[in-house]
């Protein structure tokens, strides 16, 4: 346990609160551990090292030799999320206390107009409920649920001007968020070249609408049908086409929750082959399993309801985090999106209506110390890479978040690596009834939490101010995903060979699109064929190079002595009568 | 027959021809040890020579000098009656017969297009053509699964119609083709299927059958589908997943095709490349000025083809239906098949002629008619390793089956899309070169062994569309269709010398080792001393039924497995927090049409609990009359707090 003094003066109360000092923690940022002493001053990181020569009467956290990590970033949330008239329980207040609890000091969450409303609009209603209620400093994702021109437009505005830099598509939700292929191209090339990060939910979204129908004819209503419809192959599939999608087009792709072992494996396979694709566990799926879809008590069953489902491999969480720890997963976030039993009981009758989502944030961070560095798979400086450095650096807001550094944002956490709790809706900060953790023993705890260079938590009080939260706006092309994306740019230029004009004969054909039917009439290209030959009027057909006058090789700069289209290697220049 | 142009052995090596790298393969798959000792000198101590005359065949043959295979009329006294009809008799003696599972030394009696009798000393009539292998391979006549001939596009006429065609397969020592019926969207499949029969059926020159293309997807589609793999002998049709805004179906169309073709026993065959994007990357690199042929390829990488590739195996395993991916054009697209096969996936490869035989790098040649006749979709990758590695992954298994795809169009017409790449019409030959290209990339260097080439050239094609055994083996009662295979013969594939009626051969200049040096079909002798004799029109139309053992043997224990059951609850009785009418995943059109089935489900729900409405509660509540059950205990959940929605 962490204990504070106020040193020298008492004087000056209203300063005290800005100005903090953490003795003796060694720092862990996600490169390196060190012993040093912190000092921050509104909010920043003023000065790291020891023997600091700080001003008198400042508040001071004596570390003890504990780890001091950067605040966690949870770059996934749901908060105050509308649903069908309802809202989500844990709104940006209570959400955000229940981030703090875990150690988490930034969450990002997503923003998700409804199809056909304007993008900026929602951006602007998030903004609004988040600054009236977030308790630490937040940043926005956009989801795009519909694609136009004017959409572009508004998702232009969006990375230029409201610090938006991430958007996220759904391969999922069909004839609602659900886009084609061809709009994911669309918008993936946009973004590749706005310097945007493409989010993907990824599932197929025509072969789950299939499968539901499937499996509410075979009278399967319960929440078993939700991952019954939904088997992880889907998802593994629409993760593979995505990527196939953004390596087409060049763009950094980020999946968010990455839920079984197939869809990892392939965003490893692909980061094997160069792709520039990042994944994102959640908490769910780095703890617990989809074998409760199948519990006798519908609202637990209910509760673990989210899509990507959990899967009901039961080897998945200890999978996932391995993954993560080697580097093939690079973020964690948590999808906290939590509805009351009541509010999931919508789908009583039928497991498609069930509301989705799982919770989350407060876990995270313990979650992921339990499961990766007590178990050995990882050590202090990854999980600090996994919990917040590599999510700063995706949304561009490295150094400032996810380092322990001068000038960096004084959010950092005193990390208990000896603290065991269980986890319980009893003593949860969200506001749901159900935790898909229940019962969980996690060692690893944060001791202190310091958010804007305030401590939030200490002592196992928390101290959060709705309120206080700060929208930090993502900036473009962040380095860390778009400096190899550049550097393909400049080699992906293509070229056509040149090659002079095919002067052979042509066949008549009906001008359709492949495949169309024949019985329109067999119009030919009367115009090309007359208009091409003008060019080449003093020029025989015939193949025979010898005829080729002067006049001709002025008009024609690029022959390649290649061309020998007349004469074909079999003699035979047309033999279209055989057919 | 082969002592015309032939020189003895030792003669020929006298000269300064220099031996041939591959040189050091020979007689790895010469006629059995020591077959030939008693009859001729052993010459195998000469290194053997190549020497070639204008593309002629040339034995290289070291080990047996005596005239290679021999065929003369039987001169018992039984031959005066069997003039007329003799025909039909054939006994080929001396032959070392090869199945895909063993190759033995017996004599093949044939009457009738039928194999009779196999074994040694037979008793047959006499008057029969004999033919005397002296220790050659005979083996199952080729199968080709995937031709395009006489195909119509945009009112023009692949220039091999099936006369030609089949000829083209029957000089490459392939007895039987299976070509595929494209209805145009909007047409009926059955009419498209009688036309193509039509055409087949006065010209083809060997047995064939036909797979049929879905197009389109209606409820009409699906009667016509039953309709052909009940009366009409098709158990195998064909999706596309490119060709968008023309063929291209959506995954829901396929999901609902792939579990009708898996309830009518059929094989789901898929043009594995994503329309989509195809459609996009051709629009872009038009707008970047590429209009050549160079333009094909870059608009359809090979990831494009192996995404379409993966999300067929995932529709297929969703819907438990057998998959067969036409043609395998890249290393990506086979390594995930491979992969899918390593996961249980009952899903098939078929590379092709012109994958198994050459590279995309020609897309770039100056020369835009040569260029041009390279466009197939998926095109040939530009990876040169690519032939290698699905002949690779051919030997070892991991992909079966091997097609021609043969489409094949003049210049002229391909000059139609000399101004726009997208209009080029599509498709390669290389039905002709099927057999012995795979002979020589595979058998010669010792990929896979003769039986194995036996296996991907006909036998796994015979099975997976129910045709085995009476295509693709040499047994008793199976078809007359062999082949007297020859491993050392060098041919130079030219457009100048091949049966194919197109300008261009895309294996223009390539040597290849091993041919077939008599072709039999439907029991009579086709090719032999190089000269093809082949009956337009004699080819038969062969049925296939449904339910292939091959494919279907393990579909149907699977889905004896895989019913799905719900879990007993009692019925959800706590608070259901009211919701706007909108429906969370679906706009109301496509409500309307699930809510039906929904509707169903929620009225089974409580005729399932009635049965168990005598069961006593937990404790006595004011909806005491509803049926719950005792595990039921929703509404004390952990948290102890029953309903905080006032918090959101």
């Amino acid at each position: 346990m962490s204990g504070h003094s106020y040193q020298g003066k008492k004087n000056i109360p209203k300063i005290t609160s800005d100005r903090l000092l953490v003795k003796g923690g060694r720092i862990v940022n996600d490169d390196q551990s060190f012993y040093a002493d912190i000092y921050m001053e509104d909010g920043v990181i003023k000065q790291i090292g020891d023997n600091l020569i700080v001003p008198g009467g400042i508040k001071t956290v004596e570390a003890n030799g504990k780890m001091v990590i950067p605040g966690g970033i949870d770059i996934h949330t749901h908060f105050q999320m509308p649903y069908r008239g309802t809202t989500t329980v844990d709104d940006f207040s209570q959400g955000s206390k229940a981030a703090l609890a875990g150690g988490t000091t930034m969450i990002v969450d997503h923003v998700i107009p409804e199809p056909g409303n304007s993008l900026i609009e929602a951006f602007e209603q998030w903004r609004s409920w988040a600054d009236e209620k977030t308790c630490c400093d937040y940043s926005l994702h956009v989801d795009i649920t519909h694609w136009n021109d004017s959409v572009k437009q508004e998702v232009d505005t969006l990375l230029k001007e409201k610090g938006v830099n991430s958007f996220q598509v759904y391969m999922a939700y069909k004839d609602f968020y659900q886009m084609s292929n061809s709009e994911l191209y669309e918008i993936f090339t946009f973004l590749g070249e706005m310097g945007g990060i493409v989010q993907v939910h990824a599932e197929n979204g025509e072969i789950i609408a299939e499968e539901q129908a499937r499996m509410l004819e075979m009278g399967i209503t319960g929440p078993e049908g939700h991952v019954l419809s939904r088997p992880e192959e889907l998802e593994a599939e629409a993760v593979f086409r995505a990527i196939t999608i953004a390596s087409q087009t060049n763009c950094p792709l980020y999946v968010t929750r990455v839920m079984s072992k197939s869809a990892a494996d392939i965003i490893s396979q692909a980061r094997k082959k160069g792709n520039v694709v990042f994944g994102e566990p959640i908490t769910a799926s780095l703890g617990t399993d989809g074998t409760h879809y199948w519990s006798k008590n519908w609202a637990k069953a209910a509760s673990f309801v989210t899509s990507p489902p959990l899967s009901p491999d039961p080897t998945t969480p200890d999978y996932l985090n391995t993954l993560l720890a080697s580097g093939d997963l690079n973020v964690t976030g948590s999808a906290h999106c939590t509805f009351s039993v009541a509010q999931k009981a919508i789908g009583k009758d039928d497991f498609t209506q069930i509301p989705e989502g799982v919770n989350g944030v407060e876990e995270r961070m313990s979650l992921i110390w339990d499961k990766a560095v007590t178990t050995g798979k990882m050590d202090e400086n990854m999980f600090v890479a996994v919990t917040s450095t590599n999510a700063a650096k995706i949304l561009n807001l490295y150094p400032r978040k996810g380092r322990v550094s001068v000038g960096s944002d004084a959010d950092l956490v005193i990390w208990d690596s000896d603290a065991v709790r269980t986890i319980t809706a009893k003593t949860h900060n969200s506001a749901a009834e159900f935790n898909v953790f229940e019962g969980m023993e996690l060692r690893g705890a944060p001791s202190v939490v310091i958010c804007q260079g305030k401590l939030v938590l200490e002592d196992g009080n928390l101290h959060a101010i709705p309120g206080v939260g700060r929208f930090i706006p993502c900036t473009p092309f962040p380095d860390f995903a778009y400096k190899r994306i550049k550097a393909r740019k400049q080699l992906a230029v293509l070229r056509a060979v040149p090659r002079g004009m095919y002067d052979g004969p042509v066949s008549d054909f009906s001008p359709m699109s492949r495949g169309g039917t024949p019985s329109a009439s067999a119009r030919t290209s009367p115009t090309k064929q007359p208009v091409r030959n003008l060019h080449h009027s003093a020029f025989s057909l015939a193949g025979n190079p010898a005829q080729r006058g002067p006049p001709t090789t002025e008009d024609l700069p690029i022959r390649p002595a290649g061309r020998r289209i007349v004469v074909p290697p079999g003699g035979r220049s047309n033999i279209t009568s055989l057919s | 027959f082969a002592i015309r142009k032939q020189l003895p052995a030792f003669f020929k090596n006298m000269g300064s021809g220099s031996p041939m790298p591959r040189q050091k393969f020979c007689g790895m798959f010469c006629p059995v040890e020591g077959s030939g000792d008693s009859k001729t000198l052993d010459f195998q101590s000469l290194p053997g020579g190549s020497r070639r005359s204008d593309g002629q065949v040339i034995d290289r043959q070291t080990d047996i000098s005596q005239p290679r295979v021999e065929i003369r009329e039987s001169r018992g006294k039984a031959a005066l009656q069997n003039l007329d009809d003799r025909s039909d008799r054939l006994l080929i003696k001396g032959a070392k017969i090869v199945n895909d599972d063993q190759s033995f030394c017996a004599d093949i009696y044939m009457e009738d297009g039928q194999i009779k009798q196999i074994g040694e000393n037979l008793i047959v009539p006499g008057g029969v053509k004999i033919i005397d292998a002296h220790g050659r391979m005979v083996m199952p006549g080729g199968i080709d699964v995937h031709t395009r001939f006489q195909m119509p596009d945009r009112g023009m006429t692949s220039v091999d119609d099936f006369y030609q065609g089949t000829r083209a397969a029957l000089a490459g020592g392939t007895t039987m083709i299976i070509d595929h019926v494209v209805p145009e969207p909007g047409a009926s499949l059955l009419s498209a299927f009688e036309q193509w029969r039509e055409w087949a059926d006065s010209k083809s020159c060997c047995d064939y059958s036909l797979h049929v293309d879905i197009t389109e997807w209606h409820k009409g589609v699906q009667e016509e589908m039953e309709a052909l793999v009940k009366d009409h002998g098709v158990n195998s049709f064909l999706v596309y997943l490119a060709y968008k805004d023309v063929f291209q179906l959506t995954d829901s169309q396929v999901y609902e095709v792939f579990s009708v073709i898996r309830d009518l026993g059929a094989i789901a065959q898929v043009h594995a490349e994503n329309g989509d994007i195809v459609a996009e990357e051709q629009r872009r690199i038009l707008e970047q000025g590429i209009t050549g042929p160079e333009g094909h390829v870059l608009s359809r990488p090979e990831e494009v083809e192996a995404e379409a590739v993966n999300r067929s195996v995932t529709v297929a395993n969703q819907t438990n239906c057998p998959l067969y991916i036409t043609k395998v054009m890249s290393k990506s697209a086979a390594d995930v098949i491979a992969q899918a096969r390593k996961k249980g996936t009952v899903v098939y490869g078929e590379p092709i002629t012109a994958s198994l035989g050459t590279d995309g790098s020609h897309y770039w040649s100056k020369n835009w008619a040569k260029a041009a006749a390279f466009i197939t979709s998926p095109p040939l990758s530009p990876d040169p390793t690519t032939p290698d590695y699905l002949s690779s992954l051919l030997s070892c298994g991991d992909l079966q089956v091997t097609g021609s795809a043969h489409c094949t169009f003049s210049t002229a017409q391909r000059a139609v899309g000399k101004d726009d790449f997208t209009l080029i019409p599509e498709g390669t030959n290389g039905t002709e070169e099927r057999m012995s290209l795979i002979w020589d990339k595979c058998v010669v260097t010792g990929k896979m062994d003769e039986n194995q080439f036996v296996a991907v050239t006909s036998t796994n094609a015979a099975k997976i569309f129910n045709l085995y055994p009476r295509k693709g083996r040499i047994a008793v009662g199976s078809d007359a269709d062999l082949v007297l295979w020859d491993p050392d013969v060098i041919k130079i594939i030219s457009a100048k010398s091949h049966n194919s009626n197109v300008e261009y051969n895309i294996f223009e200049g390539v040597e290849v080792r091993g041919a077939p040096l008599v072709v039999i079909s439907q029991g009579k002798m086709v090719l032999e001393e190089g000269n093809l004799h082949t009956t337009e029109g004699c080819g038969r139309f062969v049925g296939r039924k449904p339910f292939s053992d091959y494919v279907y043997k393990r579909i149907r224990a699977r889905s004896r497995l895989a019913e799905l059951r719900g879990v007993p609850r009692g019925l959800y009785d706590g608070p259901v927090c009211e919701v706007s009418l909108t429906p969370k995943t679906m706009t109301p059109a496509s409500s309307a049409k699930t809510s039906p089935a929904k509707q169903a489900a929620a009225g089974a729900q409580p005729v399932r609990n009635l049965h168990q409405s005598g069961f006593s509660l937990s404790g006595a509540q004011v909806d005491d009359n509803l049926p719950r059950r005792n595990t039921q205990r929703i509404v004390a959940p952990p948290g102890g707090r029953a309903n905080i929605t006032n918090l959101g």
